[in-house]
């Protein structure tokens, strides 16, 4: 079958056997890399991406289902050639170290402050409960995330 | 030697310089190996052994040869060269030799045309199995002999005896590495006989001697080539998938990609010796150690891997950073059907961190002392000698400066709280506040630096001075420690220049930089990098003079300078593990606040506080990253994370059942930085990726018991542990 | 593959009578956790994700495509207080009660709940209507149930005496993404106090004799709570796994619905 969506913007389509998971397609078939698979379960966060508005592991979307959607991956939260402040932030922080989970933070970032700029301590540590992060032990992300949720308010 | 315009370079030793990589990171647009494509190629895909000891009665690879868009199928015999691989032994064979010793092990590859026939190939192969009894217990393999080393420390006099006797067991269960980035290769063949194999490594010049041997290709034919790498922590220290997708790649003479999922990984990579240790511990009526007897067993799983390195670093460090002029030690490490162990962060020192201060907190508690009293009455100090090997500590070892100042780190204002979504069980919403304990523990733990017993320890860098700057040449793995980040600054602090790019060598194009590992690419690379800038520094100022251009400089073309760093020698200690087999130490302190549910054994971390001896902090935001990094993976080791066995099969082989700590789990960390130098490196920097995994965990468990009571002999604590059901 | 994207129920009535192996596609958290790791290739699959009526629901009648995230808002105080605690964002966005009635794992963080309210099972097939199935009769062994193979799971229903006061309680080893070791939904009805619990038994179970010992006590003191976890203890029906052991979801069984007793009884 062939899928149509629209992916950062732009109207890409996909010859499909239909079962394949999203982060498969985007990253063997579309030449969209950046959303990573570490555990393919759900489990981790680092192939998260944003579908008609909502942030969800591209690995559980069976991208039979995505005729019609509008997807946002990693590729697609910067603007141009400069950094989003997410990004910024999370570099100036140290935030990143093997930058395996960074894709997967950078979207549920993007998510998460689009639909609330200035989330407190407790909205931010639940909205990344779902990203894992094997090296950083989480610090310099949080002191990014706190930083952007001052920054707004 | 000045930039190009008058101002400041920005990013020397000291500050927290930005990496390099982090842009590209944080776009997606990073290149690991999992990533790397090229039009054409193959997909790789494995067949593994079901159990954990058994005999291949039946290998029949017809219907897979046979499949549409199977390429190939290969199994032992097709091996060209040697049959077995390791880095120490070349016991383990590269595909099942008749008999698969540990759950998952390879039993044959298949190269086909895309990744959903690759792993129908895989599933189509006959296979049958005779099973035999697996030997699963290491204290039973020790006795039957079965060790990959034996060890025995015997230091001062064995009939010392102190009044107050402390005697426990203690036991540490398997940890996994768990980083994300899996196991991946793309193996290219250059048509004329050769091979360039691009791999998740840590190091890629021993990965080098071993897969050109099994090969049976001349080292000039092979050239591994590093890639970017989604975090080790020592699963990326040994073979994976290098030699079969280099097989595949020869066989079929085109370009072949291997990348293992999670199942996979967790079956395809060495993971920390599991260990049991039996303690005593005896000290005077001021607490002051005697003796110390270890008997300590490790399980080294079904191949020997970097065990023998392992035990020694065990060995070594049974007492901690503690003085003790009398010490019996006799230690092993067993050949076992669990799956191989290997190198973890830590590297041996972890287990016994847990076990000797575990000791510790009892002796302070059977003679009224306050936990952290009893540690500075033994403190290891610069000069003092080792208690297992009695080699002289040279060098910085501030334990005391360390102590004290983890007693200056305020403890947490606030108290227990009443969101229960912020007591143990978070949104479980298990625990009332009123059924929470807090407890207080402390830990101290040491760590060697680099390699030791006299290993040809060495790291080779080239520079090379262009008129837009300078090019660090290495083979050096990094791994997201920020390798990249602080050589820059070394060499710009150095050579005053601000644009500097880390140029990742080939085997063929550059020597070994050594492993990524030990804690010792800080001091190792780093330490090439500072020795060649100043060298090349030198030969510029006696040629040019001061205040030279680099477009005068470079003028006659670009200037290089090669180095091969080697810290001061070790040696192999005696028959009683006395002499000098470490090239350094590093010490650090961690104090955990935990809230606990006795009721129902669940754990909330609060804070893991930290003091790190850091000799020179080159970058203290990149030595932040990695305390609170190491800190989590001490909570997890301490609370969750363990690969459940039995009968040497991994029950828990997804990120489902193995549980790392989410942010959720995760402690708030402050830290202290004590900068006393280093005898060797850069800058008088240590090495410190090690330091913050290794005392975090008994601090944990220090403060469950504190709160609890509890003995808490085992790691990790489960909540049957501490329920005592 | 045969592929039905259904924007309403009859489409996907027809196609489940049409081709009854096709499998339901909601938010794919556990389907496609076969296809990633189990490699399981489905025939076809007909995605009820955009199916407006099972999108529908009242505080009566929750639509089978209903997300964990919406009823993390919903008017049921135990089902919010579950629906936070399943997963992560990323999966509460796209998992459905639904999906894991379907599923109906031993250790289905929805299924306890749907015990305690007396809740049914709305299921409905092209052929055959509608049928209402009470959920003890729904959920039969580990991974289980009634329901055939040309049928839809359309609602979870629950009946007009649901309880408003009712709590909710889980205990895993980690604080999110963690599966159950075990979970408890304690509601206290005009009919007396109703005590469910899952991953100790193949389904969801109500301990009801531990329930009736609280419900015929004439005051609930703290000898009446520990009689009462005892005996909770004592009927659950758990099993050592790779997550846990028997004696301790015996014993985590017993504290967790005596808490939550507490929590009602404060209330």
């Amino acid at each position: 079958m062939i899928v149509s969506f629209a992916i950062n913007g732009e109207n890409r389509s996909a010859t499909v056997a239909g079962w394949e998971s999203l982060l498969t397609v985007l990253r063997d078939d579309l030449g969209l890399a950046g959303s990573k698979n570490a555990c393919e379960q759900g489990e981790c966060g680092s192939c998260s991406v944003i579908i008609d508005g909502e942030n969800v592991c591209s690995c559980l979307v069976m991208v039979g289902d995505l005729e019609g959607t509008s997807i946002t991956t990693v590729e697609g939260v910067a603007v141009g050639d400069d950094l989003h402040p997410i990004q910024e932030a999370i570099l100036e922080e140290g935030g990143v170290q093997c930058g395996f989970c960074t894709p997967g933070f950078v979207v549920s970032a993007a998510h998460l402050f689009e639909n609330n700029p200035s989330p407190d301590e407790a909205t931010i540590r639940e909205a990344f409960s779902g990203n894992i992060c094997r090296c950083t032990g989480y610090g310099a992300l949080l002191r990014a995330f706190h930083k952007l949720s001052e920054d707004d308010s | 030697m000045t930039a190009t315009t008058k101002e400041r370079v920005v990013g020397g030793i000291g500050e927290s310089t930005q990496r390099p990589d982090g842009v590209a990171k944080l776009t997606g647009n990073f290149a690991y190996g999992s990533d790397l494509w090229i039009d054409g190629m193959l997909w790789g895909a494995t067949l593994r052994s079901p159990y954990a000891h058994a005999k291949l009665t039946k290998l029949d690879i017809a219907p897979a040869v046979t499949m549409s868009g199977v390429r190939v199928v290969l199994t032992q015999e097709d091996v060209p060269g040697r049959p077995g691989f390791g880095q120490v032994e070349q016991d383990q064979p590269v595909l099942c030799d008749g008999t698969a010793r540990y759950w998952g092990e390879p039993v044959a590859i298949v190269a086909a045309d895309d990744e959903e026939t690759a792993r129908a190939a895989v599933a189509a192969i006959v296979v049958e199995w005779e099973q035999l009894p697996a030997v699963t217990d290491a204290d039973r393999a020790r006795a039957a002999g079965e060790n990959y080393r034996d060890m025995v420390i015997r230091r001062g006099d064995p009939d010392a005896a102190g009044t107050v006797v402390i005697e426990a067991e203690y036991e540490t269960a398997t940890q996994d590495q768990a980083p994300l980035g899996p196991e991946a290769g793309l193996a290219i063949p250059d048509g004329i006989g050769g091979l360039d194999l691009h791999v998740t490594s840590q190091w890629i010049h021993i990965d080098h001697i071993q897969i050109v041997a099994c090969l049976g290709m001349e080292p000039d034919d092979v050239r591994c080539h590093p890639v970017g790498i989604g975090g080790a922590f020592g699963a990326r220290e040994d073979i994976s998938v290098h030699i079969h997708v280099a097989m595949l790649a020869l066989r079929t003479g085109r370009p072949v990609r291997m990348v293992y999922d999670r199942t996979e990984s967790f079956a395809g990579h060495v993971k920390r010796h599991a260990a049991r240790m039996r303690y005593r511990h005896e000290a005077d009526e001021d607490g002051r150690l005697v003796k110390v007897t270890v008997d300590l067993i490790l399980d080294g799983g079904a191949y020997a891997h970097t065990s023998h390195a392992v035990l020694a670093n065990a060995a070594f460090f049974t007492v901690g950073p503690y003085n003790c002029d009398n010490v019996v030690v006799d230690a092993s490490v067993s050949r076992t059907n669990n799956p191989p162990a290997g190198a973890m962060r830590g590297f041996g020192a972890v287990q016994v961190c847990f076990a000797y201060e575990s000791q510790m907190d009892r002796l302070a508690e059977a003679l009224g002392l306050h936990p952290l009293e009893v540690r500075r009455r033994n403190a290891l100090e610069s000069g003092d000698p080792m208690a297992t090997s009695g080699q002289i500590v040279e060098g910085s070892l501030p334990t005391s400066r360390v102590i004290d100042e983890l007693e200056t780190i305020p403890m947490p204002e606030e108290a227990i709280p009443d969101d229960p979504s912020l007591l143990p069980g978070g949104t479980g919403l298990t625990t009332p506040r009123s059924a929470v304990v807090r407890g207080v523990g402390y830990a101290l733990g040491l760590k060697n630096l680099a390699f030791s017993e006299a290993f040809d320890d060495f790291s080779e860098v080239r520079l090379i001075l262009t008129p837009v700057g300078l090019e660090i040449h290495t083979a050096a793995i990094e791994v997201g420690q920020g390798l990249v980040t602080i050589c820059q600054q070394i060499a710009r602090t150095v050579l005053d220049i601000e644009h500097i790019a880390w140029v990742g060598g080939d085997t063929s194009q550059i020597g070994s930089a050594g492993s990524t590992s030990a804690s010792r690419q800080t001091q190792m690379t780093g330490g090439a990098v500072y020795e060649a800038s100043v060298q090349l520094k030198a030969r510029i100022t006696e040629r040019f003079g001061e205040g030279a251009t680099l477009e005068e400089i470079t003028a006659d073309g670009p200037i290089e300078q090669w180095v091969r760093y080697r810290h001061p020698p070790t040696e192999e200690p005696d028959e009683l593990g006395q002499g000098n087999p470490h090239a350094g130490f590093v010490v650090a302190a961690h104090r955990a606040v935990v809230d606990v549910d006795p009721e129902l054994g669940l754990v909330r971390v609060v804070r893991v506080d930290t003091v790190q001896d850091v000799g020179k902090a080159l970058n203290p935001q990149a030595i932040v990253g990695q305390l609170e990094g190491g800190i989590a993976q001490g909570v997890g080791f301490a609370i969750m994370e363990e690969l459940i066995l039995e009968e040497g099969v991994i029950l828990n082989p997804t990120f489902t059942d193995y549980l790392i700590p989410t942010l959720l789990d995760t402690p708030d960390v402050q830290y202290r930085l004590i900068e006393e130098p280093a005898h060797w490196g850069p800058f008088g920097a240590k090495g410190i990726g090690e330091s913050p995994t290794i005392s975090s965990t008994p601090a944990v468990v220090a403060a469950i018991r504190a709160a609890t009571g509890k003995p808490l002999t085992r790691v990790p604590v489960r909540p049957q542990d501490i329920v005592g059901v | 593959m045969d592929f039905v994207a259904a924007r309403d129920l009859a489409t996907v009535l027809d196609a489940k009578a049409e081709h009854p192996e096709s499998e339901l596609l909601a938010g794919g958290t556990d389907l496609m956790v076969e296809v990633n790791l189990a490699y399981h290739r489905p025939a076809g699959v007909i995605s009820i994700r955009r199916c407006a009526e099972l999108l529908e629901w009242t505080d009566r009648r929750i639509g089978a495509a209903v997300t964990w995230a919406s009823l993390e808002q919903g008017p049921h105080r135990a089902l919010a207080q579950l629906a936070r605690t399943i997963g992560s964002p990323q999966i509460r966005a796209a998992g459905t009660l639904g999906g894991n009635v379907a599923t109906a794992s031993p250790a289905g963080d929805g299924l306890p709940w749907i015990a305690a309210m007396n809740g049914a099972i709305e299921v409905a097939s092209r052929d055959r209507g509608v049928r209402l199935v009470p959920w003890d009769e729904f959920f039969v062994g580990v991974k289980e149930t009634t329901l055939t193979a040309d049928e839809v799971i359309t609602a979870i229903v629950v009946p007009d005496d649901a309880p408003v006061m009712q709590e909710f309680a889980k205990v895993g080893v980690r604080n999110a993404m963690v599966i159950a070791t075990v979970s408890c939904v304690v509601a206290r009805g005009d009919d007396g106090f109703r005590v469910a619990l899952g991953s100790v038994a193949p389904t969801p179970i109500r301990v009801s004799g531990a329930e009736d010992l609280l419900n015929e006590a004439s005051t609930i003191d703290d000898t009446v709570l520990a009689e009462f976890a005892e005996m909770v203890s004592a009927e659950v029906r758990p099993i050592t796994d790779h997550r846990s052991t028997e004696a301790y979801r015996r014993h985590a069984s017993g504290v967790l619905a005596r808490r939550l007793v507490e929590r009602c009884l404060a209330a």
